[in-house]
């Protein structure tokens, strides 16, 4: 290990230049993303760490690696997590409690084994040798040289793998759309329901909300002819929610008028 | 001498000049366009547009951008103030980055030294610049999330939805160009197009590339994420003065960059029009750019003429298409390009590329009058249903004119 960053030490390149900008950069936005307290700053960070590899790879000779890391891992997989966590909303933070029994301790323990073998891996990294068969490789172009790997040698592992993913694929979306027991009501079908139904009354549509003189507002019902609050004049989401008002603070004092 | 290896041989400061010329094209550009398309709109719509500063209202642009730029920065209190920064910033950022890969001209000479008028030529050059529009939807998705409203948090997660969903018809619909080139480096699509431009022999994959390119900027008649009459201003609601310019810039400069994308993809790059071809040659090979300009030009008009066409999708219906009809589309069409390309060099006869070509085409054409004759059955099975009486008096309905009735009912009676 330690020789290992001497000799990152001595190179004197313009990609040493690069390394010694970017890894820190890399390595401080890694560890903030297991340190903020925003699930969106995490993933920000994480997207971040995401580009600077692929600029290494870039800088490494591998081209379409780099490129493809970037659209797929921060443009697709990183813009879903971002999309489900933006519904969280800006003022939340996650919560610590421990959802599946025994998580902390495998995840834990998962982590030791994969750190283990990376300094392993690490460890067994050789410096100063000439590598044998890059050139050979790119000969044809890189991305000509990784297609025919790809579809010759690897087509079955591929295709295990494009299967796989779409297993899951479908997998989500059968549970996503599980909750739906009855097929939604869409446009047309109100309309022809609101035509053909059992009465003509709602063919114009709801009726509005109130209009009073101090009120005048979609979260005040209407009212009736008999001065009774039309049920349907407010969004049943603001009535769910507690949010509509009562009519009687807005309503003129009348006074009776006696009769001849 | 391969472009990649001309580009190769600049000094430092020839690549300093093209960045620099390139970032100052970009925004006049955007300076120009914003001019031009008010005053196309304003001729479509029957009005006259800008046209007090400056001859034509040419300064319009800049004098709005000057008033855009003293205006009272605002950040608001839900905001979460430091994403709320940066997210312009990307957006703005990442509209240049595109067009360092962009061929704006052929060999010309520029100072004495022989070069062309692109930054750099990689191998993936297409991809780079899909690349960087993943990117750039970070800085409407984070404007969106950090502006702490509900509006905003709209625009920005129909924005991200959207180009997604997109990016996958566009990067399917450059797949065939990809086949019929052989590359992906967009020097060699350009010279690849020297006899057949490939919105003629691609056509199909030039409309959906098309129709993505609308989808992947948020214009009109897909500008879901900003839609002014559901979302206020979608995910720059909260935004003003400067950071909002940013967006501005960003939004304008990645037009013409959708556009320039097209020309070197499908119109022939800075060849000259069919026929034209003695005019590559003019002011020492600079006449290339205004081809190049000349086409992009014409990119720019069409997107003003849809928005000044076409009324806003509903976003159920967008995604529908994009999804259920654009992509099953280019996945079938690729598979038409691959296979006639594998004919054509394994050098199979003109008959079996002519019979697969017919064969192609009549089953497209089954399957259209196929979908259309089961819809025309399902709206005829719609259409039944009886009628309620209705409590109140009402007309009668046309051609059931009550005389008809009791004309009828007397001769059943009769009968």
């Amino acid at each position: 290990m330690v020789n290992l960053a001497l000799e990152v030490g001595k190179t004197l390149q313009p990609e040493a230049i690069m390394f010694w900008i970017l890894a820190p950069l890399a390595v401080v936005s890694a560890l903030g993303m297991l340190f903020v307290k925003k699930a969106v700053h995490s993933a920000l960070l994480l997207a971040w760490v995401m580009i600077t590899l692929a600029i290494f790879y870039i800088a490494q000779g591998a081209l379409f690696l780099g490129i493809v890391q970037v659209i797929v891992y921060t443009g697709a997989v990183m813009m879903l997590f971002l999309f489900i966590l933006m519904l969280v909303g800006v003022d939340s933070s996650d919560s610590l409690v421990e959802n599946i029994r025994g998580q902390r301790i495998a995840s834990i323990i998962a982590a030791i084994g994969l750190g283990g073998l990376i300094i392993s891996l690490v460890n067994r990294a050789t410096l100063g040798v000439e590598t044998i068969g890059l050139q050979d490789a790119n000969s044809a172009g890189n991305v000509q040289g990784i297609a025919e790997e790809l579809f010759t040698k690897y087509v079955w592992a591929f295709e295990v793998v494009s299967a796989l993913l779409i297993t899951a694929a479908l997998g989500a979306m059968v549970l996503a759309h599980s909750t739906a027991t009855k097929s939604r009501t869409a446009q047309r079908d109100q309309s022809i329901a609101r035509f053909r139904g059992a009465s003509l009354a709602t063919a114009a549509g709801l009726p509005g909300s109130g209009v009073y003189a101090r009120h005048n507002a979609v979260d005040v019902p209407g009212l009736l002819p008999d001065g009774t609050p039309a049920p349907t004049s407010v969004s049943a989401t603001l009535e769910a929610r507690g949010d509509m008002l009562t009519t009687k603070p807005f309503e003129l004092e009348v006074k009776e008028v006696e009769e001849d | 001498m391969t472009t990649a290896q001309l580009i190769g041989t600049d000094p430092g400061w020839i690549t300093l000049v093209k960045g620099l010329l390139i970032f100052v094209v970009c925004v006049l550009a955007t300076l120009m366009s914003v001019w031009g398309e008010r005053r196309i709109v304003a001729r479509m719509q029957q009005r006259l547009g800008p046209n007090r500063v400056g001859p034509f209202g040419l300064v319009q642009a800049l004098a709005d951008g000057i008033k855009l730029a003293l205006k009272e920065d605002l950040i608001p209190k839900a905001a979460d103030r430091i994403v709320f920064v940066i997210a312009p910033i990307i957006s703005a950022t990442t509209c240049f980055m595109s067009f360092a890969v962009i061929p704006l001209s052929g060999k010309v000479t520029l100072f004495g030294h022989k070069t062309v008028m692109q930054l750099t030529d990689i191998p993936v050059g297409v991809l780079y610049v899909l690349a960087i529009a993943s990117v750039g939807v970070y800085g409407i998705v984070l404007a969106g999330w950090s502006s702490g409203s509900t509006y905003p948090l709209l625009g920005g997660l129909r924005s991200s939805a959207q180009v997604i969903s997109y990016e996958v018809a566009m990067g399917l619909s450059l797949v065939a160009v990809f086949i019929y080139s052989g590359s992906m480096s967009t020097a060699d699509i350009v010279a690849a197009q020297n006899q057949w431009w490939f919105c003629v022999t691609l056509f199909p994959s030039f409309v959906i590339y098309a129709i993505s390119m609308v989808g992947e900027t948020n214009r009109a008649p897909f500008d879901l994420a900003e839609a002014e009459g559901e979302l206020v201003g979608g995910f720059h609601t909260e935004y003003s003065s400067l950071k909002f310019a940013l967006f501005f810039l960003a939004e304008y400069v990645n037009i013409v960059a959708v556009s320039a994308l097209a020309t070197t993809l499908f119109l022939g790059g800075y060849h000259a029009l069919p026929g034209l071809g003695f005019t590559e040659s003019w002011l020492g090979g600079w006449f290339t750019v205004i081809w190049f300009l000349v086409k992009v030009i014409f990119f720019f008009f069409i997107f003003v003429w849809l928005r000044g066409t076409l009324p806003r999708l509903r976003y159920d219906q967008f995604m529908k298409f994009g999804w259920k009809v654009l992509i099953p589309f280019s996945l079938i069409w690729i598979m038409v390009v691959a296979t006639l390309r594998v004919l054509s060099q394994q050098g199979a006869p003109r008959a079996v590329v002519i019979g697969f070509t017919t064969g192609v085409v009549l089953l497209v054409l089954a399957g259209s009058s196929l979908m259309e004759s089961t819809k025309k059955r399902r709206i005829r099975d719609d259409a039944i249903g009886e009628v309620p009486a209705p409590s109140f008096p009402v007309p009668a309905i046309p051609g059931k004119s009550a005389i008809k009735e009791v004309i009828r009912e007397m001769e059943q009676l009769n009968g």
